[in-house]
């Protein structure tokens, strides 16, 4: 017993030698497999040389997007997207505030979930990733040459907008669903008669070939389900989209309990090809509405807000043979599309498997009208004629599959925190591996695709608890990165994601970096009040809006002395950046203004707003560190009481 | 049993030498701390020195060209004038009289190329020893600080 003791005692301080070591490499966790060394190296990114991989991760409840590089799991940018966001000014300057213009006025907050990047022929192209914002419907377009928000779509008739954004293989339409089922058009209604009134709209909205615009081309109003989650079908189900439903039980109250009733929820199959021919046929109907468009221009540095008026909608009834209902067990989350198209996997959350229904045999079943009755006039299809296989999982609480370019898949288990690895076709499960903890999304760069790059994949955690050192009850979401170039996977890092990353979408860097734009031309500044040079500098009143036209460079504005301006007055300053070199952005802060300060590119120019409200002479400075002479800066505004009769005067050095 | 406890033993100690080994080479790799180098004190004519950069041969016309000039004031008005002055020092030098004091081959390396220049090339150094802001790069093209250059003679 003794020596049993003994050989314990000596195997923990092996441990414990172990462990230290892996410490001293600069990696610390409790997994085994986290401590071999060359895990060290596979995420290790030298000084000065790059990731592989760009991830663009949704910032959940902070709004945004974010960028990191794996395998280093290095945040390069948050891009600020339906939140205001002061590090820049965005939803602060003159020119952004339209950005989160909507129905209901400004609305400078959302929640962003699941970020997808635009495709050509099924592969990622890299021109640009879309966002869906889930609490005031809003679909964004980002660009990935400027990494800039240019556009964001209301999405109207629409609540919790969930079952978004997610693209068709030649980025012809980003897609739409609503989580929430509301009456179309909104009405005075009592809530508990949900049951048939209310409908869930899901939005079609197509992106211009060229510029990336956006449009509303149609919504097809459903059943009053809840549209959780969606996917495209893909090459040989191009033309589909899948999206899977709960609460077809359609109560309206205490859902965890009253929307867990039926055995089976559905995953609604949608041949858009068939209802864009219907309405490029003249087919739909028009419906009054009211939704916000807003896109910025990177010439004028200038977003503009348009509010649509009209909608066309599209009763499943009119387009028969379209829709069909493929029943899922247990309340499926994620609807995932395998890479060649043929599968799609409900991740049913309160199951342990997970249910694989065949395109070909949908087809089938079609055209064989193997039906188990309908809802609402849309066929059910029999499950066992659809019914590719079950994955028998062991796990609990599938919620998200992924797809690497070997033929596996990758599913996550909230409640069992781990992925599990399986064959696709045979549906034996080959590894699993613990997450820490209680995993939601999962993503592998180009996994929404037919091209995956299985190299990583990244597990997007709920509950952070122990994993890094504690900050106070709130602490950053934490990510676990896996190598799944093997047969088994490999946990080889864990970093910590800003805000509440759902989803996330990668891309090999070499398909972007190349574009990645260094600065605005001046000589392309479209701006109505930019400056291309300083002679043009100047202060003009009107009425009590006083207009500063300024020009910055290392390390003057011009002007920097201003007189004449009074209590009472709005001031803008547009201030123009004449820098023409990469990476020299200049600030400007302004004191007591009641907003935020302006991080103004090279070439860029921006506008704030400043009330004075007291008599004295008030200084504005840079605030991003230019130069050697970054603290000289700066300069002075001098405020007049209201009744003073001082002129408008400006200078710089004198001049 | 004492073979067992021994063997864990020679392991934990294998373990901790391999992990010293490797602190041990990642130190002797780091990097070697720079040679210093002794600049030479070098004595050259401005006007033969042509500066770093892309351009090593300009050939100025006996006559300006007005109209290049003009492109020139204009390029010059939009990405130089907010540091410089043409007839006074200001931000940086007043550009009057140039091509008195230096090739029109710095000239324009100093435009194209100033990162490098105010650090290697001995007369952008001591400018920048002296007016501090460095020559901000506003990347002109080749065509255009040509045009500037044709500019600068007409001051």
């Amino acid at each position: 017993m003794k020596s049993i003791l003994k050989i314990m005692t000596l195997l923990f301080s092996a441990s414990v030698l172990l462990s230290s070591c892996g410490n001293n490499n600069g990696k610390s966790s409790g997994n085994n497999s986290a401590l071999n060394s060359s895990n060290a190296e596979k995420v290790y990114v030298a000084p000065g040389e790059y990731d592989e991989f760009y991830a663009f991760m949704s910032g959940g409840y902070s709004g945004n997007l974010t960028v990191y590089g794996l395998p280093s799991g290095r945040m390069f940018k948050e891009i600020p997207v339906f939140s205001q966001f002061p590090t820049t000014g965005y939803g602060y300057s003159e020119e952004t505030k339209p950005m989160l213009n909507t129905s209901f006025g400004m609305v400078p907050w959302d929640d962003s979930h699941h970020p997808d990047i635009s495709q050509t022929n099924g592969v990622l192209d890299g021109r640009w990733v879309f966002i869906n914002g889930n609490n005031t419907p809003r679909i964004a377009r980002i660009s990935l040459k400027t990494f800039e928000t240019e556009e964001i779509i209301e999405v109207p008739n629409s609540a919790g907008n969930h079952s978004s954004s997610f693209i068709t293989e030649n980025t012809e339409y980003v897609v739409a669903g609503t989580r929430f089922s509301v009456p179309v058009p909104q009405a005075d209604l009592p809530i508990n008669e949900y049951k048939g009134k209310f409908k869930g709209a899901l939005s079609f909205i197509s992106v211009d070939k060229e510029t990336g615009r956006m449009g509303i081309k149609f919504q097809i109003l459903m059943p009053g389900f809840n549209y959780d989650l969606s996917h495209p079908g893909r090459d040989k189900s191009h033309g589909w989209f899948f999206f899977t439903t709960y609460n077809t039980e359609e109560a309206n109250s205490l859902l965890e309990v009253n929307a867990s009733q039926n055995d089976k929820d559905f995953i609604a199959a949608i041949n858009w090809k068939k209802i864009e021919e219907y309405v490029n046929n003249g087919g739909g109907t028009k419906m009054p509405a009211n939704y916000a468009h807003n896109v910025y221009d990177e010439h004028t540095h200038t977003a503009t807000s348009t509010m649509e008026k009209e909608v066309l909608t599209v009763n499943p009834a009119d387009v028969p043979g379209a829709i069909y209902f493929l029943p899922t067990p247990k309340s499926p989350h994620g609807c995932d599309v395998t890479p060649t198209g043929e599968y799609i996997i409900g991740n049913g959350k309160l199951s342990a498997d997970l249910t694989v229904h065949s395109f070909s045999k949908m087809l089938d079943a079609i055209e064989n009208k193997k039906f188990d009755g309908d809802a609402y006039g849309i066929p059910i299809l029999k499950y066992e004629d659809i019914l590719a296989g079950v994955v028998k999982s062991g796990g609990l609480g599938p919620l998200h599959t992924e797809f690497d370019d070997k033929g596996n898949a990758y599913t996550t288990f909230f409640i069992s925190s781990e992925v599990v690895k399986w064959k696709i076709g045979t549906w034996e499960v080959i590894d699993r591996k613990p997450t820490y903890y209680s995993v939601g999304h999962l993503m592998i760069p180009g996994g929404n695709s037919r091209k995956p790059f299985g190299k990583y994949v990244v597990a997007m955690n709920k509950i952070t608890k122990d994993r890094y050192l504690p900050t106070g009850p709130e602490l950053e979401h934490s990510a676990q990165l896996y190598d799944i170039s093997g047969e088994k996977m490999e946990l080889i890092y864990d970093f910590p994601t800003h805000g509440e990353p759902h989803y996330a979408a990668g891309i090999p860097a070499d398909l972007i970096k190349g574009n990645s734009q260094k600065i605005y031309r001046l000589d392309e500044n479209k701006h109505p009040y930019a400056i291309t040079s300083p002679d043009q500098a100047k202060v003009t009143r009107n009425g009590n809006e006083v207009h500063i036209s300024m020009a910055m460079i290392r390390s003057h504005f011009t002007p920097d002395n201003i007189e004449g301006v009074k209590v009472g007055d709005k001031v803008y300053f547009h201030i123009t950046n004449h820098e023409q070199d990469f990476d020299v952005p200049h600030g400007f802060a302004m004191i007591g203004a009641n907003n935020s300060e302006l991080l103004i590119m090279p070439g860029q120019t921006k506008t704030l707003t400043w009330e004075p409200k007291q008599v004295g002479v008030w200084p504005f400075y840079c605030t991003d560190f230019c130069s050697a002479l970054h603290q000289e800066m700066q300069g002075y505004v001098r405020v007049s009481p209201a009744n003073s009769d001082i002129e408008l005067s400006w200078s710089l050095d004198g001049e | 049993m004492k073979k067992v406890i021994l063997s864990v033993f020679v392991l934990s100690l294998a373990v901790l030498v391999s992990c010293g080994d490797k602190t041990k080479k990642d130190s002797t790799e780091a990097p070697k701390e720079e040679e210093v180098v002794k600049e030479e004190v070098v004595e050259v004519d401005p006007m033969q020195n042509k500066g770093i950069g892309p351009i090593t041969s300009v050939t100025l016309a006996a006559e300006v060209d007005q109209e290049l000039a003009k492109k020139g004031a204009e390029v010059y008005k939009q990405m130089c004038s907010a540091c410089h002055k043409a007839e006074k020092r200001f931000v940086g030098p007043a550009p009057k009289g140039i091509l008195e004091r230096r090739s029109p081959e710095w000239v324009m390396n100093m435009i194209l190329n100033p990162e490098v220049m105010v650090k290697e090339d001995p007369i952008a150094k001591a400018l920048l020893a002296e007016y501090l802001s460095p020559m901000s790069n506003q990347n002109l093209t080749e065509d255009q600080a040509r045009a500037v250059l044709e500019y600068f003679r007409t001051l």
